[in-house]
Order: C-alpha cells, then sequence, then structure tokens
C-alpha cells in the first residue's frame, strides 16, 4: 500500500472513530464530550528521545453542553466533516479555503485565525498533521536535484514519473511530490536553503552535481511538507541532509525546526529530522571567513536570549554559536560570500564546511 | 393735601382686577384656562353624583382671535332658581364645605365666564336641566360692580329625554394656535386619570379629538368632613364658633371637628388648662388664639382619615395609563392615606415602561404626567416636588437610565388642600410629608419595575442560550453521525428540552401590574 493511502485509511479510521463517540453519547442522552491534549505552554515538553517538544498529559475537555464551548465543539466537528470529504475524493483544500467554505455551513468562524485554530484542534485530535488530511497552507518551497519520483496522487498523475532535475527552477513542493514514492535517487546529501536566491545560485553553478546533491529552497521557515519531504529523504533514503542559512538567529532557529520541530507542532511526530545538521553560515563562521556583518538589532538579542534557554539549543555546540553571536554582536547574510567574490561560497565555503561536518 | 380714597370693591370687580393671578393674563394661557375650568366643573358635576362623565367641548373660530366655547356635560345639573347666580356672581356656589373637588365652584368657571365678557363684551348662555319635565335656558351677564346677575334672556323649555346635565356657551378672545399643545395634552393626561370618562373636543380647525372610556367603574364620591384640629387657623375657628349650637367646649369639639371625641376632647382641655363646660361663645379674641395654637401643639388627635378623599385607585389609574400608551409593565402603587398640617392627603403613583412610551428624545427630558386632585398638571414641572423627587433618586439601583430607559412616571396626590406652591396652581410645594409619600410610592413602583426587568433579562439571556443549543446540536449530531457512516443523525430534541428557557420571554406580555 501507498504511503499516502496507508495514511488516508488511517485518517479515515480515526474521524469515524472521533463521530462514533459523539454519535453514542447522543444516543444515550448526553451533551456529547471530547478530551483533546492540551496545547498550552503550560504542557509543552521537550522530549529526550524524540529530541522534540511534544504534549504533556493536560487535556482539556470541551463539551457540547457548555454554552461556551458548544461552538468550538460544532466548528471542530465540521472541520472533521470537511477532512473526510477531502480525504475520500481525494481534494485538497488550503486553510484559506477552508474558511471560506464554512461559510456555507452557517459554521461561524471569527475569522480566519480561528479557523486555523480549529485545524490545529483536529490534528491534536488526530495526532496527524493537516497535510494528512488534506489541508494545506500556502505553497512555497522547491526542490532540485538528480531525484526521480512517482507520483502517487492526485489520481490524474498517480503512476506517472518525473525527474527533479527536469524544471531549471526548481519543482514546488506540494503535497504530490511530498507524498511521491522515490524511483530512483543518484545524489548522495541534501542541502536545505534558507533563501531562494542563493538556491538559484546553486542550481546555476550546478552545485548538485558538484556536490551530488539534491537542494531545497525552503523559503524561510520550512513548510510542513518540506520538514515531510526532508524528513523521508533521510529516513527513507539514507540521505545525510544540511542546513545552510543566513548567521542569525533567526537563520540558525530555520536550521533547528527542521532538525528538532518547532513548539507550535508539538502535538505532531513525524516531521522532524534529528540527524540534519547546520551547515552554517555559524557565529563562528563570520570572523573566521571574515564576512561582512552587521550589528545585531535589539529583536536579534532579544530572540537570542530566548534560544539561550530553549531546551532544543542545550547542546554544547549551540549554546557556543549562541555565546558567540551575543559576544560579537553581529550578523551576516548567505549573500555575504560575495564579498569573496560570485562563487566564493560554492568553491570555498561549501566543501570546506562539508568536510569539516562529515568528518 | 392729599386724600387717599378707599372704597369697597365687589369680588367679581376683585378679579377683573387682579385676573391675572387666575391664568387669564395672555391670549394663549387664557384659552386653555377657560377651557380647563369649564371642563373641571364639568367633570365635577358628574363625579360627585356617580354618573359617568361624557363631556363635549366645542370651541369655535368667531373672528380672527375670538371664540366660542361650548361645553356640555351631562351631570346633575343646576336648579332652575339657582342658574343666575352659578354662572354670573362671582363666589357663589355649593362648594363650600371640606372635601376634595377640583376647585372651589364658583371662582374658575365663573372667572373664565367674566374674562369672556370683559374681552368680548357678550354674554354667556346657559341650559340646564337637573332631569325633570323642563330644561331652562339663560343668557346672563355678570354686572361687575355690584357682582350681580344680568339676566338678558330666559325660557323654560320642554325636557322630552329627561336630559340632565348643562350646556354653557361664550365668547372670549384667545388664541388657540398657540395654546393648542397644551390644551390637547390637558385632555390627553385628563383621560389617563379617568378612564370612565368620555370626552370629546372638537377644535376651531374641525378636528375631533375622542377619549373614550373604558370602563364604567367610577370611585366613590368624596364626603363632606369637618376640618381636623391641625387644619384650622383663628378665622376659620371664630366662624365655626359663631355659627355652633354647642352650649359647652367640649361639646363644639366634639361636634365640630374630624376625628376628635369626647375621650380625646377631654384630654385635650386637660393638657390646654381650659374648661370642658366654658360656653364657646363666651371665648375672646386672645382665647381663640390660644385655643388654636394649642390644637396645633396637641400630639393627642388622631390623624385626620382619607374617607372624604376620592383617590384614582388603582385598577382606574392602570387602565387610564394602558389605554393610552400600551406599556410593556406598569406598576401603580397607592399609598395610605397621610396628612401635613391637618389637611390629609393620598398619593398614588406609577412607572409604566415600554410600549408605546418614547424613550427620552433629550437628555434631561422626563416623561412625567402630575395630577392634583385628578387634575393634569402642566405648567413649572422642573419646580415640582415630584421632580424633585425624581432627581434624587438613584435609578440606576432600579436598572433604569432616565437618559434613555423609554419610561414615564406618574404622580396625583388627592387632598382636601393640595399644597400648591402659588396661585396658579400649577406645582407642587415640597412639603416633606408629601415628598416622603411621593418618593416611597415611587421606589415601590421601581422596585417592581426592576424585578421585571431583570426577569426580562434573564429571559432574554436563557433565549439566547438556548438559540445557541437549537442551532448547533443538530449540527452536531449530522456531523457525527456523517463522521460514524451513520444514515440518521441522533436525536437530539430529548437535550433541547433539557436547556430549554424556563420561562418565555416577556417582551411581548400583556401589560400588567406585578404585586
Amino acid at each position: 500500500m501507498q504511503l499516502w493511502e496507508r495514511q488516508s485509511q488511517e485518517v479515515l479510521a480515526k474521524l469515524s472513530e472521533l463521530g462514533l463517540d459523539i454519535y453514542n453519547q447522543l444516543k444515550r442522552g448526553v451533551f456529547p464530550k471530547i478530551e483533546i491534549p492540551s496545547r498550552a505552554t503550560s504542557n509543552i515538553y521537550f522530549d529526550e528521545v524524540l529530541c522534540q517538544y511534544v504534549l504533556g498529559e493536560q487535556r482539556i475537555r470541551r463539551s457540547a453542553g457548555n454554552i461556551k464551548q458548544i461552538r468550538s465543539f460544532t466548528q471542530l466537528l465540521w472541520v472533521a466533516h470537511f477532512a473526510k470529504k477531502l480525504v475520500q475524493v481525494q481534494k485538497s483544500s488550503t486553510l484559506r479555503d477552508l474558511y471560506y467554505h464554512s461559510l456555507n455551513y452557517g459554521i461561524r468562524f471569527r475569522g480566519q485565525k480561528e479557523s486555523d485554530e480549529t485545524v490545529t484542534d483536529l490534528e491534536t485530535v488526530l495526532h496527524m498533521p493537516r497535510e494528512a488530511f488534506n489541508i494545506f497552507p500556502k505553497e512555497r518551497s522547491a526542490i532540485f536535484g538528480d531525484l526521480t519520483i512517482e507520483y502517487t496522487i492526485p489520481e490524474t498523475h498517480r503512476g506517472r514519473k518525473v525527474n527533479l532535475a527536469s524544471n531549471p527552477d526548481g519543482v514546488m513542493i506540494g503535497l504530490s511530490v511530498a507524498h511521491a514514492e522515490f524511483i530512483e535517487c543518484n545524489a548522495d546529501k541534501v542541502i536545505a536553503i534558507e533563501k531562494n536566491a542563493v538556491f538559484r545560485r546553486f542550481i546555476e553553478e550546478r552545485v548538485y552535481q558538484k556536490f551530488n546533491a539534491i537542494l531545497i529552497d525552503t523559503a524561510g521557515q520550512a513548510p510542513r511538507l518540506a520538514r515531510l519531504l526532508i524528513r523521508r529523504l533521510n529516513k527513507e533514503l539514507g540521505l545525510p541532509v544540511y542546513i545552510l542559512t543566513d548567521a542569525d538567529p533567526w537563520g540558525m532557529h530555520i536550521a533547528m525546526v527542521i532538525i528538532r520541530g518547532s513548539a507550535n507542532a508539538a502535538h505532531l511526530r513525524e516531521l522532524t529530522t534529528p540527524d540534519a545538521k547546520w551547515l552554517g553560515v555559524w557565529a563562528t563562521d563570520i570572523r573566521r571567513y571574515n564576512l561582512p556583518s552587521f550589528p545585531l538589532t535589539k529583536l536579534d538579542e532579544e530572540r537570542l536570549k530566548t534560544l539561550e534557554v530553549d531546551p532544543r539549543y542545550r547542546d554544547h555546540f549551540w549554546q557556543r554559536e549562541i555565546a558567540e553571536f551575543r559576544r560579537q554582536r553581529r550578523r551576516a547574510e548567505l549573500e555575504a560570500f560575495s564579498a569573496h567574490g560570485l562563487t566564493a561560497i560554492v568553491d570555498k565555503y561549501l566543501p570546506r564546511k562539508l568536510r569539516e561536518l562529515a568528518g | 393735601m392729599s386724600r387717599e380714597k378707599f372704597q369697597a370693591i365687589s369680588p367679581a370687580d376683585f378679579f377683573y382686577r387682579n385676573r391675572e393671578i387666575a391664568g387669564f393674563d395672555n391670549p394663549v394661557r387664557a384659552t386653555y384656562t377657560v377651557i380647563r375650568e369649564l371642563v373641571e366643573n364639568s367633570l365635577d358635576a358628574c363625579e360627585l353624583y356617580q354618573i359617568p362623565p361624557d363631556i363635549r367641548v366645542r370651541l369655535t373660530r368667531v373672528s380672527e382671535n375670538v371664540y366660542q366655547i361650548r361645553v356640555e356635560d351631562n351631570g346633575i345639573g343646576v336648579p332652575y332658581e339657582h342658574i343666575p347666580s352659578a354662572f354670573a356672581q362671582v363666589l357663589f356656589g355649593s362648594k363650600y364645605t371640606l372635601r376634595q373637588s377640583r376647585g372651589i365652584f364658583g371662582l374658575g368657571g365663573k372667572m373664565a365666564i367674566l374674562y369672556g365678557q370683559i374681552t368680548t363684551n357678550s354674554p354667556v348662555r346657559v341650559m340646564s336641566s337637573t332631569g325633570g319635565f323642563e330644561k331652562y335656558f339663560f343668557e346672563l351677564m355678570i354686572n361687575i360692580q355690584e357682582n350681580k346677575p344680568i339676566i338678558r334672556k330666559r325660557e323654560i323649555l320642554p325636557n322630552n329625554g329627561r336630559w340632565h346635565g348643562t350646556i354653557v356657551e361664550f365668547k372670549f378672545e384667545g388664541d388657540y394656535n398657540r395654546a393648542k399643545p397644551k390644551i390637547i395634552e390637558y385632555f390627553r393626561q385628563t383621560s389617563i386619570v379617568l378612564p370612565y370618562a368620555n370626552i370629546t373636543f372638537i377644535d376651531p380647525d374641525g378636528i375631533l379629538y375622542r377619549f373614550e372610556r373604558v370602563t364604567d367603574q367610577m370611585p366613590p364620591p368624596p364626603r363632606e368632613v369637618k376640618p381636623h384640629p391641625y387644619g384650622v387657623d383663628v378665622e376659620t375657628v371664630k366662624r365655626m364658633l359663631n355659627a355652633t349650637k354647642s352650649n359647652t367646649l367640649l361639646d363644639f369639639l366634639v361636634n365640630n371637628f374630624h376625628r376628635v371625641g369626647r375621650a380625646i376632647a377631654l384630654k385635650f382641655l386637660k393638657r390646654a388648662k381650659l374648661n370642658p363646660r366654658l360656653n364657646p361663645r363666651s371665648l375672646m379674641q386672645k382665647d381663640i388664639v390660644a385655643l388654636v395654637k394649642a390644637m396645633r401643639h396637641f400630639k393627642g388627635f388622631l390623624p385626620p382619615d382619607a374617607s372624604h378623599l376620592s383617590p384614582i385607585g388603582e385598577s382606574l389609574f392602570l387602565k387610564g395609563i394602558i389605554r393610552e400608551f400600551k406599556p410593556e409593565f406598569v406598576k401603580v402603587v397607592c399609598r395610605k392615606p397621610s396628612s401635613y398640617g391637618g389637611h390629609p392627603f393620598i398619593v398614588e403613583a406609577a412607572i409604566a415602561y415600554g410600549g408605546e412610551i418614547p424613550p427620552p428624545s433629550s437628555p434631561g427630558d422626563v416623561l412625567v404626567f402630575r395630577f392634583a386632585n385628578k387634575i393634569p398638571l402642566l405648567y413649572d414641572l422642573h419646580n415640582d416636588v415630584t421632580m424633585k423627587v425624581i432627581r434624587r433618586i438613584r435609578w440606576s439601583r432600579y436598572k433604569v437610565d432616565l437618559g434613555s430607559t423609554p419610561i414615564a412616571f406618574f404622580v396625583h396626590i388627592c387632598s382636601t388642600k393640595v399644597p400648591y406652591k402659588t396661585v396658579g396652581k400649577e406645582y407642587i410645594a415640597d412639603q416633606p410629608e408629601v415628598e416622603y409619600e411621593i418618593e416611597w410610592a415611587l421606589k415601590t413602583c421601581a422596585r417592581a419595575l426592576r424585578r421585571y426587568l431583570s426577569r426580562k433579562e434573564k429571559a432574554v439571556v436563557a433565549q439566547k442560550r438556548f438559540l445557541v443549543f437549537e442551532k448547533y446540536l443538530p449540527l452536531i449530531a449530522s456531523f457525527a453521525a456523517d463522521l460514524a457512516g451513520r444514515e440518521e443523525p441522533p436525536d437530539v430534541n430529548k437535550l433541547l428540552r433539557r436547556v430549554a428557557p424556563q420561562y418565555a420571554v416577556v417582551g411581548e406580555a400583556k401589560p400588567r401590574s406585578s404585586s
């Protein structure tokens, strides 16, 4: 069975279980209740084994007999109902789309923020990411490399094969790409890049050939589908993953979320790639490679303080980098290498760092 | 050498010279006062004899500023021999005993006739019958200097329908256009306190205003009573002494005063160090002064009872208010009789809410209807004791916001002597006893209103709550059935019944007074 089908079956089974539970409560003549793990900050813990944030034991109870909860209770069921339809007909929808759709049902959301929140509730109830029930945010990440995939969804493209090096702009990482079967892979590593400009430069400079790598443009914080694909490349094909970001607290955190996940997704598993490595640009690289840099902003400093005590950053390596940022109080961008020539990042920096990390 | 000229003037002459104090100072006010005085007289002629009033008023324009007024009632009528004096001699009348009535008969009505005569030099025409076989027509004028009626015409006509009542008709100088709002308001408010009266008014423009009675039930007529010892002055006692047939002071007190029995009279005389066997006629001026003073200070007299007062009564007041405003809620409170300075009085108050009562149009605009002895008071609201009390009460306690709540206040005070502040008789002075009664009456109404409003609020909240369940539970059932793969959604009516409101929204409930 295909990955996608397996997931769809699981979603349908869980939705049916949820529905049956409420159906039976109603049959018994009681106001139905559901229990949802709490996503309050007090219930988010760092799991040492999984190396990611997870939810603790606290649960919140939502009851249809409570005047304050019946609306959100109904909204949750509607989203479940909507998800079931999507999965059954193998169609997908965006968060925005879902919000508009709700207007047809007399399910009043106060705004998209509320409907997004309800989707997250359903993720928590089902312990599955929304992508599993075909609801997506806007797609913006891309992949390029010598990897042949075979689509499993949608129906129209099932069985069709495509090589991800065929499009010089990269291929957008959508539902179909993220869930495709890997057929043939000639790369031996994955390089995820924070920004599109550098991703393009790497394609032009044939980094995929020179370093035998699959390139991924995360376009800032990696979307869940990109994180899912990165994880699959790492787990299913055994490819090491390297992440290239700006040398500032935000870039560093982009790498961290790919490696250890986000607090927002504490209710979800299997989106992280604990083996992935932050290739750079490190705080310590700024001096080492003599990169043009800017002073940290106040916001940057605040962010560093927060990250310093974040359990995901407890390792010596991360603490060292944070300390270095705070000492020199400067930041540098990936483009800074251009000060040493257009191809400096590819010719000098990349090979050296890869060698160091691999070694 | 100058010489002051002293001369006695007749009462008619006196009123002629002082007509502004009686409300005839300008054509606008005069138009209102003429109508009002005649209508009050007509109402008295009916009410004192338990006849449900049927009053027809017609005002016609004779020339630009001259009008003819015609008022017809179905009252007891005036006996033939009294007609000339009753309509053309000032200070003649039947109302000199102590009993609550609208005005001292003879003054107001005759002032109106007098005013008509001096402004248009035309006679008053009267038709009256007491219900016998004849009815009588008179055309009269007043000899102002001598205060005597001049009979210009007189006719005796057959009264085939055994009609009883009186028709008065005369011309006067007035200004209807500017007096119109007050006049209409006068009729409207009168109808509030007289739900048992039919009142018709046809104005000079031919517009008919009709206030139909909603009940035949009438309050019992007031009885005549003797004066109360707290409420008499030296002059009154002197007159009583002159007229008394009693031979001892004790008998005099018992026979002539309200609520004075032998025991109390003896107690009083002992305290006042007066001999009970004294011949009352032997009292000297200074003895009378001492007697009145002693009566004022003696604490042992029983308070005046109110049997001679004629309050509107809860049910009639209620009917009048409902007819006029169809309010969502109304509460009438009739206080027990009280007295100030020997004068008994009763305060009746009501608060009506919602219905056709408009919300205040501007801040500080409060809808207050004041009545004294069933006469609407239309002027000087802001000097009135009622307004003082309303301003003092903290309305927020009663869920009322005077700036926005559609609410109307009604205060009726009936007394043998209404404590008017001025001769104009348009507002009530702030006698502490009266103030206290008004305040309690209004607060009692307000408490009932608060109960009503909070019940209503609760019902609205409960209803809203129910609507939420009613909207979402079926959705939950259908989504759950769909997710579970069941055809039929489970029945949620049982659950809905459990959250159904205990009572319905009372917004559309019938007007009622809660107790």
